[in-house]
């Protein structure tokens, strides 16, 4: 008997079973586990009062990044930030992890700085105590976000008891038009799944589109795969993938490079896997996408305008984002525009925002920033001159972190201030209480800090 | 060891709103405590701040079972959010689903994510809106939600029940699995990264 036909999903699970027992949830092997300030400490802490310590320190890595300040460096945190930094750098210490602390060159957002360290690969299982851990799926790899007490049994034994899961599939063909970029893929996905239809499975991004996408474009449709309740989500690894890979500082050398290089080859989807479900996108028919209420299934074409409610939530919606239904999405004036987060603020994202603002400024009544998603991405973008564009239209060149994603450092919005934001969730009072988020790609906020309201970057371009 | 979760008995509050995330249960400028407890003040912190929050009615004052909507708990992956359910003094949330890792991040926390159809939690929204009084009584080891004249069997993930029932903890039983788990680490391919073990901050 041949064996059965298998989902990449379902090979990368296989491959990391330590156990599996009837009436147990399997027991995974986690390859990489990836740390920081937040949610981490009350890990550290359960481990200490148990008498336990790291099993694997050399599988594990930390950073600094939902906190940490983009200017100012850690002297501009608060008390507490700066408290949870100081708790990160003394557990690590006293466990051996290696930490990249604020003002570290391999300091960033934790799913930036995996991938460009070559610590994420294909193959591989990656948790983090952080929901955009999918991230890391655009490699091939199995990744997905943990709660703080799971963070502490992994830090114990390197393992996981996990459930099996569904495996969905997302076929994407056509070819993206001018202006339309990965972020409206998966933004105008969620638009037609809803928040939730993803949940319990790990989905497969499949077909020519997907194919033809850089990784940093790949990686920003696995992030946001959370966002529609999956899993996980991933790409089976290609020449784009190793490409990509290769060279980086712990990527596997010489010999190691060719063996791991075979192996990898061999990490897709046989033909006739099995899948629970399959959702076919035609990118050429897409256009740029922007939210306008506050989950990111409420999301519509920038062409388009804000919908009439259909439901108690979009109502609740409309209210928080004090919108009309029937108000052209190009007729909401801004305030703010953040260019940033680990969706949307590695080097290619910052390049291409850059292109729209080339020669142009920002709005006067609009106040825009860059932040890098690693401080490696923030160097090789002024190694190229992009600081220079930015600041010359205008905008603020910061350091790198989570920022005005989630607003836990100084980085927020004032009640009732509008964002165009290139980060993953809109959810009322996320940039800060009382703060509007309308989601979108990186040219198309880039477009929207140069008209001061909400436009369809093809315009521009 | 934890202490063992078989039964949930009290009155209701009702929170009827679908896809609440864990940024509004507990806010983001509430998640820099290094503490596991503390957090009941903040729960819902935003929407209590706006004033007549459902949760700040003196009908709902001392609930221990919360109804809400679907979708409870998407977003972010803060086991912060149950540690606030839990310290405001809930022991069980039902709705008709929840995010994985928000419920997930419940059981480890001994809170009871009771899923049931759309229509029974209704029914329940419907009689804690008409009375607060109230009560219901969830049951995990015969996995019923009961009150006044209703019982309503829910499904959960078998391991997960064994867990709360006997207020098992992970690490514990991995633990034992020592020998399966030296024997995976020495399969383990050579080419996958490794960091030096010793204390490298850079």
């Amino acid at each position: 008997m041949p064996d059965p036909p298998r989902t990449l999903a379902q090979k990368l699970w296989d491959a990391h079973v330590v156990r599996s027992a009837a009436g147990e949830p399997d027991l995974l092997f986690v390859d990489l586990h990836l740390v920081h300030e937040v949610t981490s400490p009350q890990a550290f802490e359960g481990l200490r009062i148990a008498g336990r310590h790291v099993r694997r320190p050399d599988l594990t890595v930390a950073t600094m990044d939902h906190n940490v300040p983009t200017r100012g460096g850690v002297r501009a945190a608060d008390e507490l930030s700066r408290k949870q930094m100081e708790v990160l750098a003394e557990n690590c210490r006293a466990e051996g992890i290696p930490l990249h602390k604020i003002g570290s060159l391999r300091q960033g957002i934790v799913h930036v700085i995996g991938p460009e360290l070559g610590l994420t690969q294909p193959g591989m299982l990656i948790v983090c105590g952080d929901s955009h851990t999918s991230t890391h799926g655009a490699f091939g790899a199995l990744a997905f976000g943990i709660g703080t007490s799971e963070v502490e049994v992994v830090l114990a034994t390197q393992c996981l008891p996990q459930k099996r899961q569904g495996d969905l599939a997302v076929n994407v063909s056509g070819d993206l038009p001018i202006g339309v970029t990965a972020k409206d893929i998966v933004l105008g996905l969620i638009g037609r799944t809803g928040t939730s239809a993803g949940q319990g499975h790990l989905v497969e991004y499949r077909g020519p589109t997907i194919r033809g996408l850089s990784m940093e474009g790949r990686m920003t449709i696995c992030n946001m795969s959370i966002e529609w309740g999956a899993k996980a989500g991933m790409v089976a690894p290609d020449d784009t993938t190793f490409e990509y890979v290769e060279g980086k500082p712990h990527a596997p050398k010489g010999e190691a490079w060719a063996k791991a290089l075979d192996h990898w080859r061999s990490l897709r989807s046989d033909e006739l896997a099995p899948f629970d479900g399959q959702i076919d996108v035609d990118a050429s028919a897409l256009e740029p996408h922007v939210t306008w209420g506050t989950t990111p299934a409420q999301v519509v074409p920038v062409t388009g305008r804000v919908p009439s409610p259909r439901s108690e939530t979009d109502e609740r919606a409309l209210r928080y984002m004090d919108l009309k239904p029937g108000l052209a999405l190009a007729d909401i004036a801004i305030d703010r525009v953040f260019i940033g987060s680990c969706t949307n603020a590695r080097l290619e994202d910052l390049r291409a925002a850059a292109s729209v603002i080339h020669g142009r400024r920002v709005h006067p009544k609009v106040r825009a920033m860059v932040v890098p998603g690693s401080t490696s991405v923030k160097l090789a973008a002024e190694k190229e001159g992009l600081d220079a564009v930015f600041k010359a239209a205008g905008f603020e060149w910061r350091n790198a972190g989570c920022s005005m994603c989630l607003g836990m450092n100084p980085d927020i919005l004032a009640p009732g201030e509008r964002c165009a934001s290139t980060s993953n969730r809109n959810f009322e009072g996320r940039q800060g209480t009382g703060g509007r988020t309308h989601l979108m790609s990186p040219p198309m906020a880039a477009a929207a800090a140069i008209t001061g309201h909400l436009v369809d970057v093809r315009e521009l371009i | 060891m934890r202490e063992p979760v078989r039964r949930v008995a009290g009155r209701m509050a009702p929170l009827d709103l679908a896809d609440v995330d864990t940024d509004q249960i507990i806010p983001k400028q509430f998640l820099k405590r290094i503490e596991r407890t503390g957090y009941g003040p903040f729960l819902f912190y935003d929407w209590r701040a706006r004033g007549d929050f459902v949760l700040d009615r003196p009908e709902y004052a001392g609930a221990s079972v919360l109804v809400a909507g679907a979708n409870f708990g998407c977003g972010s992956s803060r086991e912060h959010a149950p540690w606030a359910l839990r310290d405001f003094g809930f022991k069980a949330i039902i709705a008709p689903s929840f995010a994985d890792i928000f419920r997930a991040n419940c059981y480890k926390t001994g809170l009871l994510a009771v899923t049931l159809p759309d229509s029974q939690v209704r029914h329940l929204v419907d009689l804690v809106t008409e009375d607060p009084n109230a009560e219901v009584v969830i049951d995990l080891e015969r996995q019923v939600v009961r009150g006044n004249g209703f019982e309503y069997r829910f499904e959960i993930d078998p391991f997960a029940r064994e867990m709360l029932l006997g207020g098992l903890d992970d690490i514990s039983l991995i633990e034992r699995r020592e020998g399966e788990i030296s024997a995976y680490e020495k399969t383990r391919a050579e080419w996958l990264p490794s960091l030096p073990a010793s204390p490298t901050v850079s």
